[in-house]
């Protein structure tokens, strides 16, 4: 290390001397002090820890707390968070749908300001002209792209209705689009030129940061629209994950799994793995019972509010399944009978436990790589929103990939939409080759008036 | 103040007194000398100045030569370049990140980088190949597989990549590696996408991809030339060589130039004709019945122009009217593409991308404009010009359920019928 910085030390004097020499007719706008700090970028070792998160946990429960030992007064805290945050998102639930995007529209707000204020510490770039304005400004940009492409779809109803609404439908993409040059733009406007590289880095970061919680988020919304079920049990399997984990670790811990998170082993990673396939089963079951998380959310435009009600569709409707031999000895069962959605509800879990694991692995890096311990000091005991959320990134992406692949087919009132607007030849062309087809089937009879 | 905190050793800083060259020399490494030994020889005794302009109009000249002899040999040709050109551009921004953060010793970094750019043309190609080669997939088994399970497969690649970084991270370079990949996914964000935007707009017609890229090269030419024969006031203190007479010189000399060669442009079939895929030939055709955008129409020019121009009305192609749109958009937001490039090769003090052509720098020295305009030119087809695609709407519309089938199609029978385009009691 020692050796490092002599070089260093000696680099930088190279480097003042090149500088003296070449100031003379060079074109570049390089001051002399800024020269005289040169970091090595390539370990993080210059980096110092940014002051640790200020303890926010209410008065109430350090009163109660203040008797036990420090080791088990953290596990406390953290157990009743937890309850608390359980019991919150049951309560959600309750409340229905619409409450439950917004809360998932505050939870991305909350995780990309937490993600965007580590940057603005990493960088000390509270300075930096309007970077703060641009980057609440991207996020409302891609919000407002993603939230007309969705809204379209699912309000076609309502939007019919009005007239500005259409307009604003129509020409979505190029109103998003000119929104976003606009940002874009006032980028560009706004480099300064001590602060080129810092206010390039500050942009990047957004953006990816944009990339990450708000394309998740809206997968998450939905899948939610797909049925509550799609929402809820993914969610509790990560969670279930975490928990059990932990536990499993707890308990019978003792190979470490990888040196990136240390507390974590394999004991609690494959405990963990079989107890979340098993809840995920139970779970799903007592679910796939009720219409209430079964049906599609949709939007009804005679009451103006959210209904779930519909005939359930096959994936939840009790079928017999012959129990395969192997098993058959260790149950006892011949045939069972389960849902559907309960082999599908295998194959979530089994991502929670497996892949989820890496969006936790992922954030840790991402801690240790820029030396903070917790992304917020949010929730006391736990840290940021973001720390309880860092496994479920893939989660929602994977739940959306496999629905569409292979779930539903495509949305039949967007397909519909779309054909309204063709042009009336093709609009014939294609009323001519649907028909073919429905023919073909049988769906259609070939008679005069089908 | 600012020199005390820029003297702070602990915190990391971004700001520019971080040189990356291996010497620690404040100078950007220059770039080599490319130019090839003939024009070396033959321009030996010009001075300097006259050199360098005449390699560069040289290069120019070769590369709008090299750029129509792509356009003769047809689409598939043209696709191929453009993904030539993509992963070339990729390639240099990713180059220029490892020489920011010395990260040529970083543990699986070139490879992931590389997998992700697989990845990620993997899945763009993937959907544009199956909406236009639709019976093509539909005919061969193991592609319609494929196809049918494509985002399902892609995703698993992306994630596969994404374990791979997770796993790779080590001890001392957590850093590094987090912004090694954070580099990755904003550059494949620029080049990736712009590069399928440009091929949808190929296939939409070649009018659609040479005009937009012709208005943003005669938008460069023509600035140049107007700042350096009236140019004073400088524009902007990013690029201190641009001027306002340049800038407004630029516009309206692009705007006149659109005009023209979409004129010449729309009356041949194979501009402006969509670019389709014969399943019986195998292989593209630009063949059809040219749209109400490129036949011939009379307009009234307005009062105040007639006593100028002295006609009363015009014939023109309604396509020339988008041109204006198209050459306004390539002079006056085309340029804020060249200004961040200029700043991002300042922030990270680099004189040119690469040193590929020779007077010029890099391929992305030259496409840097381009990055906006095609995804406006895409953005403003979607909005303005054409509707959804009527093979993909059939495709999607033989994977639903039969009830829905049904549904939809009484839906269209009531709404053609309703239109007159449909008789009632005609079975077609």
């Amino acid at each position: 290390m020692s050796a490092r910085r002599r070089r260093r030390a000696a680099a930088e004097q190279e480097e003042e001397e090149e500088e003296e020499a070449a100031e003379a007719g060079s074109d570049k706008e390089v001051d002399l002090e800024e020269r005289l700090c040169e970091l090595d970028l390539r370990s993080d070792s210059d980096i110092p820890d940014v002051p640790p998160p200020t303890d926010s946990t209410p008065e109430i429960l350090k009163r109660a707390l203040s008797g036990l030992s420090a080791r088990w007064k953290n596990w406390w805290i953290r157990g009743i968070l937890s309850l608390a945050m359980i019991s919150g998102f049951f309560l959600i639930i309750y409340l229905g749908s619409f409450m439950l995007m917004l809360l998932v529209l505050s939870i991305q707000v909350k995780c990309y300001h937490e993600i965007i204020t580590i940057g603005y510490r990493v960088y000390h770039s509270y300075d930096l002209p309007w970077f703060r304005s641009l980057s609440w400004y991207f996020l409302l940009c891609v919000n407002y792209f993603f939230y007309g492409e969705t809204v379209a779809d699912y309000f076609a109803t309502f939007v019919q209705r009005r007239e500005q609404l259409q307009f604003l439908i129509r020409y979505h993409r190029f109103i998003s689009f000119a929104l976003y040059l606009t940002g874009f733009c006032m980028f560009v406007l706004s480099l300064v030129k001590k602060h080129y590289r810092l206010q390039f880095y500050m942009f990047a970061w957004t953006h990816v940061t944009l990339l990450i919680t708000v394309t998740q988020s809206h997968l998450v919304i939905q899948n939610l629209f797909e049925g509550m079920i799609w929402f809820l049990v993914p969610i509790s399997s990560v969670i279930c994950n975490d928990i059990t984990a932990y536990i499993f670790g707890f308990f019978f811990g003792r190979t470490p799994l990888i040196k990136l998170s240390p507390k974590k082993t394999w004991e609690g990673f494959i405990g963990g793995f079989f107890s979340t396939v098993i809840f995920g089963f139970i779970f799903s079951y007592f679910l796939a019972q009720h219409q209430y998380f079964v049906c599609p959310v949709e939007y009804n435009s005679e009451t103006n509010r959210f209904v779930t009600e519909c005939e359930p569709s096959e994936l939840f409707q009790m079928k017999k399944y012959s129990v395969p031999p192997l098993l058959q000895a260790v149950l006892g069962w011949e045939t069972v009978n389960m849902y559907p959605f309960q082999m599908h509800s295998f194959a979530l879990s089994t991502f929670a436990s497996l892949i989820g694991p890496f969006g936790g692995f992922f954030a840790s890096g991402f801690k240790r790589a820029f030396k903070i311990k917790d992304f917020a000091d949010t929730i006391p005991g736990h840290g940021g929103i973001m720390d309880r959320f860092d496994c479920q990134y893939l989660m929602a992406t994977f739940v959306h990939v496999y629905i569409t692949s292979f779930i539903r087919g495509p949305n039949p009132s967007k397909l519909l939409k779309q054909l309204l607007i063709l042009q009336p030849e093709q609009q014939l062309s294609v009323y001519k080759t649907l028909k073919s087809h429905l023919v073909e089937k049988g769906i259609l009879q070939p008679s005069l008036r089908g | 103040q600012e020199s005390e905190s820029e003297n702070r050793l602990d915190g990391e800083t971004a700001s520019d007194s971080e040189s990356k060259s291996e010497f620690g020399g404040s100078s950007p490494v220059p770039t080599s000398d490319d130019t090839p030994e003939v024009l070396n020889r033959a321009l030996s005794n010009l001075s300097s100045r006259w050199k360098n302009w005449w390699v560069r109009g040289i290069l120019t000249l070769a590369m709008i030569t090299f750029f129509f002899i792509i356009i003769y040999l047809g689409p598939m040709v043209l696709m191929t370049i453009v993904m030539c050109v993509q992963i070339k551009c990729f390639h240099e921004i990713i180059t220029i990140g490892y020489n920011v953060y010395h990260s040529y010793d970083l543990p699986w970094f070139r490879t992931l980088s590389w997998y992700f750019l697989l990845c990620v043309n993997y899945f763009f190609y993937g959907e544009t190949v199956t909406d236009y080669f639709f019976t093509l997939v539909q005919r061969e088994e193991p592609l319609r597989i494929l196809s049918k399970y494509h985002r399902f497969i892609s995703f698993a690649l992306y994630l596969t990549g994404f374990c791979m970084f997770v796993l790779s991270l080590v001890k001392k370079h957590y850093r590094l590696q987090f912004y090694m990949f954070g580099w990755t996914h904003v550059t494949l964000l620029i080049v990736v996408t712009q590069s399928h935007l440009i091929i949808h707009n190929l296939f939409e017609g070649m009018i659609w991809f040479i005009v937009p890229i012709s208005c943003v090269i005669c938008n460069d030419i023509m600035a140049y030339m107007f700042g350096f024969f009236f140019g004073r006031t400088p524009l902007i203190k990013l690029s201190p060589k641009k001027t306002w007479e340049g800038f407004i010189g630029g516009f309206f000399s692009t705007v006149l130039f659109g005009l023209l060669l979409s004129y010449v442009m729309s009356g041949y079939r194979c501009f402006t004709c969509p670019v389709e895929f014969n399943n019986d030939t195998n292989s593209f055709t630009v063949d059809c019945e040219p749209s109400e955008l490129f036949q011939l129409q009379e307009y009234n020019i307005p009062v105040v122009l007639q006593s100028v121009v002295g006609w009363k009305t015009v014939r023109m192609y309604p396509f020339q009217i988008h041109s204006i749109a198209l050459s306004t958009f390539a002079s006056l937001i085309g340029p804020f593409g060249g200004f961040f490039a200029s700043g991002f090769k300042r922030a990270f003090k680099i004189k040119d991308f690469a040193n590929t052509i020779p007077g010029h720098g890099g391929i992305m020295d030259r496409f840097d404009c381009q990055y906006l305009m095609a995804t406006f030119v895409n953005v403003y087809i979607a909005s303005f010009i054409r509707g959804p695609n009527p093979s993909k709407l059939i495709q999607q519309f033989l994977t639903l359920r039969p009830d829905q089938q049904l549904h939809i199609f009484n839906t269209l029978k009531a709404h053609l019928v309703d239109r007159g385009v449909l008789g009632s009691l005609e079975d077609a």
